[in-house]
């Protein structure tokens, strides 16, 4: 029934449409990490052990030279604080996965392949073989555009001019789909999207993610009541 | 070592603390409730929270492309369907609008 190599094929096949939306925007990336003076080895390391689209994009931003390596590490932390909140909720479906392989699937967590995995978690135990679907094609994905878009990134010209800056956000808006589960889910998405945008423009720093998925969450703690299936 | 691989290494630690602590977060908690409700709303509200300032903040385009999408992605098309829409509509409406 549950086969390793079957679930790993059903979670390659839920992760494909990401991995091609992903495609261009690791291109994009890549290419915005050349422009600021990272040879292809360091944007591959980057990409091969950060592997986090948002903070990576971020730290392109920040980047300058001298390389203020400092501020980049703390902004990474900011960014990806989400992380333990996101652990924290997927600690709950681990429970009967090996604890030997935990380290590797959380050095692998990305905010696709979590949500996909607590997307299926709502519905079916998770198992390795279905995580790793997810997660494996997707650093390989990520590390080979992101290198590639390196080294021949600034033949395709302007990215903006095709769209492909925000192939990002509609991939997360096609996700978010995914987890409506009626007009509560809209008042946690609404709450969620203005406290970001408004910390994002009065906020210094990259503390926006933060402060919209904690008042998401405080909404959705407020409107629960007591005796209803959630 | 140069300040860049010194970068690279030290956002890789960072990132990687951010992703192992949350497991231990919860050890020994029983989830369930209010709890249950406040975490299950979490991946919605921090995919969310990454993209916002983009759909809203960044212009006119970018706006109406976001609301584009999320009417096509309701409509339960498939992911690919949903990204193209996104990515047709604000090339489209950035040539429209500005």
């Amino acid at each position: 029934m549950t086969s390793p190599a079957r679930e790993f094929r059903q979670g390659l096949l839920d992760v494909l449409p990401i991995l091609v939306a992903a495609t261009p925007i690791g291109l994009l990336w890549g290419t915005l990490a050349a422009s600021k003076g990272l040879v292809p080895f360091e944007v591959w390391l980057m990409s091969a052990t950060v592997f986090a689209g948002a903070a990576q994009f971020v730290a392109i931003e920040v980047w300058r030279d001298p390389v203020p390596w400092v501020l980049l590490t703390v902004t990474a932390l900011i960014v990806n604080i989400r992380h333990v909140l996101m652990g924290a909720s997927l600690s709950r479906h681990l429970r009967g996965i090996d604890g030997r392989w935990h380290p590797a699937m959380m050095f692998l967590m990305a905010d696709e392949n979590w949500a996909f995995s607590e997307r299926r978690a709502l519905k079916t135990p998770l198992t390795l073989g279905y995580y790793f679907g997810l997660a494996l094609p997707m650093w390989i994905t990520w590390t080979t555009s992101s290198i590639t878009g390196a080294i021949v990134g600034r033949s395709f010209g302007d990215p903006a001019a095709y769209g492909f800056d925000f192939a990002f956000s509609a991939m997360f808006i096609g996700i978010l789909a995914g987890f409506w589960k009626g007009p509560r889910t809209g008042a946690v998405l609404g709450a969620s999207a203005i406290a970001a945008a408004l910390a994002k423009l009065y906020v210094p720093g990259a503390w926006y993610i933060v402060i919209g998925g904690i008042v998401g969450v405080v909404v959705a703690a407020l409107l629960y009541r007591e005796g209803e299936a959630s | 070592m140069t300040a860049t691989i010194l970068a690279i290494l030290g956002m890789a630690l960072a990132t990687y603390a951010t992703r192992a602590s949350g497991l231990y977060l919860m050890r020994g908690v029983v989830v369930k409730g209010r709890l249950k409700a406040a975490l299950d709303a979490l991946p919605p509200a921090i995919l969310m929270a990454v993209i916002a300032p983009t759909i809203l903040t960044t212009g006119l385009a970018e706006t109406s492309a976001a609301i584009l999408t999320a009417a096509v992605a309701f409509m339960r098309a498939p992911l690919v369907v949903t990204i193209l829409t996104g990515v047709v509509s604000v090339v489209l409406l950035r040539m429209v609008l500005s």
